[in-house]
């Protein structure tokens, strides 16, 4: 199979309100800082795929007008997820070993701000059972950490701490939308939006935008000497039936783990797609991630674009890789309620 | 380039009038609802899921041994919610909950209330509430309230 | 309830609510409207010209941030005659829809056509917008009421195609 490796990735400030630019002005810049990165243009690059979800705009096929933002003459060979653009990569990465690629764009963007995330969230729930219930994502989450706290895999105070490091960790991040810092007592003295979780517990809502090149293990040389290698990826999906998963067990997470071989290797870093402060514990238990960095970028908590922050979980795996002196990076995207959705993508720096 | 105050907004609803239809299996769960009774299905293995699936996600087999469940059940989990939004259904507090009808191995999602947070625990035993009027939804439930 | 009258599906409503915002290209082209003028916008490396404008280039993947003003005359690039009432649509059938290319710009956008019989629409025929009264005018290409032709000799449209300079 085709080595796959990550060359490049930019990511837009994230804002709390982007309503001064269009879809095509959020993600026109993050391509244009990766071109001139690069020193490439679209002419260079074989297949581009977007992630984004057309819903959060309430405009349909909204995707299409983004598309505006980058070269389509000569036309493009393009696809499109609707969901967030780990997925996206996921596929270009599958263009590349498959050998009808040896370049790809990938970009993901996300305006939370103009609909009421949580009423539109409701709408990737069972049409029949679930979504007539409207239950929002800060509710359906918090089921799932009360499950946890119950049975003592987590703690309240695992809570406040992934609360209190991830504001700390947002001055690492020139992207970060939160970036106030929070002690306990104010973490305390916070009222439940729905509990076990208060405001603190949960993402900004956010809006902003996000690129990435990947490329062949030939074409990554020609960018750069230090190409970071997309040495596994695997993604699980759970049932969309969360009454009948125990919210307990990963058990997703658990295969790809095993797929991955993940237990044989010493991480250096590690970021989450933990949009919630209860599922960091959870995860860094789950993958055994207790001394090694994790969300040194701060992670969702500090700035949640939909349809983004698991491609930025990449990206920023990535760049901390590139700046460091690391070697084995993690990366984790989700999606779904309660942790549904989780791909792993083991990220290596070749010396 | 336009300020953050000149920009122009407008309000809009985005509305879908959808008519879903029930495939032969769960038309049954709601035609039950309507009789105030509410089904689950049964596998080869004896697992009860409920509310009704159509396939097991273990066996993978298609499900159609359906068993009446409930109206009783228990907590497995649950998220209180003091100051409901607008989107939300009941304008009181309440809670949404993972309940394990009786009868049945998987939980349904579905809203508890008429009672304070520190009422609620897991293994708390609640009931279903019906709807005055029978629309075929999972709303024909109205809530669970905790068991006398 | 008889078999024949049951319903064979449930209601499923969904209704969402969203403040739309224009972003700053749509928002500086709407200003514009407001005051009766149609301003298009430029590819710095193309020089294509776009109204209405979304403020990138698709052919170069650039912005757009040249503003260029345009008259309110045009010829038709394509057009369609609709014969059935489309519901909610106020419009009495049979109209027509048009594809509108205003004079310099380089994309055409669709308005209705007015004033004439419509078995005498034709591809290339010139047009001018018929404004709305002043007092009526908002952020909108709705104060434009329609298109109606103008006595000028047909264009080729063939002519129209952009040129890659
Ligand atoms: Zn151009």
């Amino acid at each position: 199979m085709r080595k796959v490796a990550i060359v490049g990735y930019a990511q837009h400030p994230i804002l709390e309100n982007a309503g001064a630019l269009n879809e095509v002005e959020l993600i026109m810049p993050v391509v244009h800082q990766l071109f001139d990165e690069l020193g490439i243009s679209q002419n260079n690059i074989d297949f581009t795929c977007s992630g984004s979800c057309d819903y959060l705009q309430g405009a349909a096929f909204a995707f299409v007008e983004g598309l505006s933002a980058i070269q389509t003459n000569p036309p493009i060979k393009e696809s499109h997820v609707e969901m967030d653009a780990a997925w996206a990569m996921y596929e270009s990465m599958l263009k590349i070993q498959m050998g009808d690629a040896d370049t790809a764009l990938i970009y993901g963007f996300g305006k939370s701000s103009p609909g009421r995330l949580d009423s539109i969230i409701s709408l990737q729930m069972d049409p029949y059972y679930i979504s007539p219930l409207w239950p929002d994502r800060v509710s359906l989450a918090a089921i799932q950490a009360r499950v946890l706290l119950e049975k003592n895999i987590i703690t309240p105070e695992q809570m406040i701490t992934a609360v209190i490091e991830a504001r700390t960790n947002s001055k690492n991040n020139k992207n970060a939308l939160v970036t106030e810092l929070v002690d306990k007592e104010a973490y305390l003295a916070s009222e439940n939006i729905s509990s076990p979780l208060n405001e603190f517990d949960c993402p900004p809502i956010s809006d902003g935008s996000s690129a990435m090149i990947i490329a062949s293990e030939e074409k990554a040389y020609e960018f750069t000497d230090h190409p970071i290698f997309i040495e596994g990826i695997d993604h699980r999906i759970e049932s969309s039936n969360i009454g009948s998963r125990d919210l307990s067990k990963p058990s997703g997470i658990l295969a790809s783990i095993e797929q991955l071989k993940l237990e044989k290797i010493k991480f250096d870093v590690a970021e989450l797609h933990t949009q919630f402060s209860h599922e960091v514990p959870y995860l860094q238990s789950v993958l055994n991630l207790s001394d090694v960095p994790t969300n040194l970028s701060g992670g969702p908590l500090v700035g949640n674009v939909m349809m983004c922050a698991g491609l930025d979980a990449i990206g920023k795996t990535y760049e901390s890789l590139k700046s460091h002196d690391f070697t084995n990076g993690l990366a984790h995207a989700s999606s779904g309620p309660c942790l549904q959705h989780n791909m792993l993508v083991h990220l290596e720096k070749k010396s | 380039m336009s300020d953050q105050k000149d920009l122009l907004r407008a309000p809009f609803e985005l509305a879908y009038n959808y008519k879903r239809s029930s495939g032969p299996l769960m038309s049954k769960f709601f035609d039950a609802l309507a009789e105030q009774k509410i089904l689950g299905t049964k596998s080869s293995t004896g697992k009860v899921y409920a509310p009704a699936a159509e396939f097991d996600p273990e066996t993978h087999e298609s499900l159609s041994d359906l068993v009446e469940v409930g109206p009783g059940g228990v907590i497995e989990s649950f998220s209180w919610i003091e100051e409901p939004k607008h989107h939300h259904l009941i304008k009181n507090p309440f809670a949404f909950a993972l309940i394990k009808l009786d009868g049945a191995d998987t939980s349904m999602l579905h809203m508890v209330t008429e009672c304070d947070e520190e009422d609620l625990k897991i293994g708390s035993r609640v009931t279903a509430n019906w709807s005055a009027t029978i629309e075929n939804r999972i709303t024909d439930i109205k809530f669970f309230t905790l068991e006398k | 309830m008889s078999e024949e009258e049951k319903k064979d599906y449930a209601e499923s409503p969904i209704n969402l609510e969203y403040h739309y915002t224009a972003g700053s290209a749509t928002t500086r082209f709407l200003n514009q409207v407001k005051e009766g003028k149609i301003v298009g916008q430029s590819c710095p490396k193309c020089s294509a010209v776009y109204v209405p404008p979304r403020g990138s280039c698709p052919r170069c993947g650039v912005a757009t941030n040249i503003e260029v003003p345009l008259t309110d005359k045009g010829c038709i690039e394509s057009f369609t005659i609709v014969h059935i009432p489309i519901p909610g649509n106020p419009i009495v059938p049979p109209y027509v829809c048009a594809m509108i290319r205003l004079d310099g710009a380089n994309i055409s956008f669709l308005h209705l056509i007015q004033g004439i019989d419509v078995e005498e629409i034709r591809i290339g025929m010139r047009i001018q917008a018929v404004w709305k009264p002043k007092d009526e005018w908002t952020h909108s290409l709705e104060n434009i009421k329609w298109f109606t032709p103008i006595d000028e000799p047909d264009v080729d449209v063939a002519t129209l195609r952009f040129q890659e300079s």
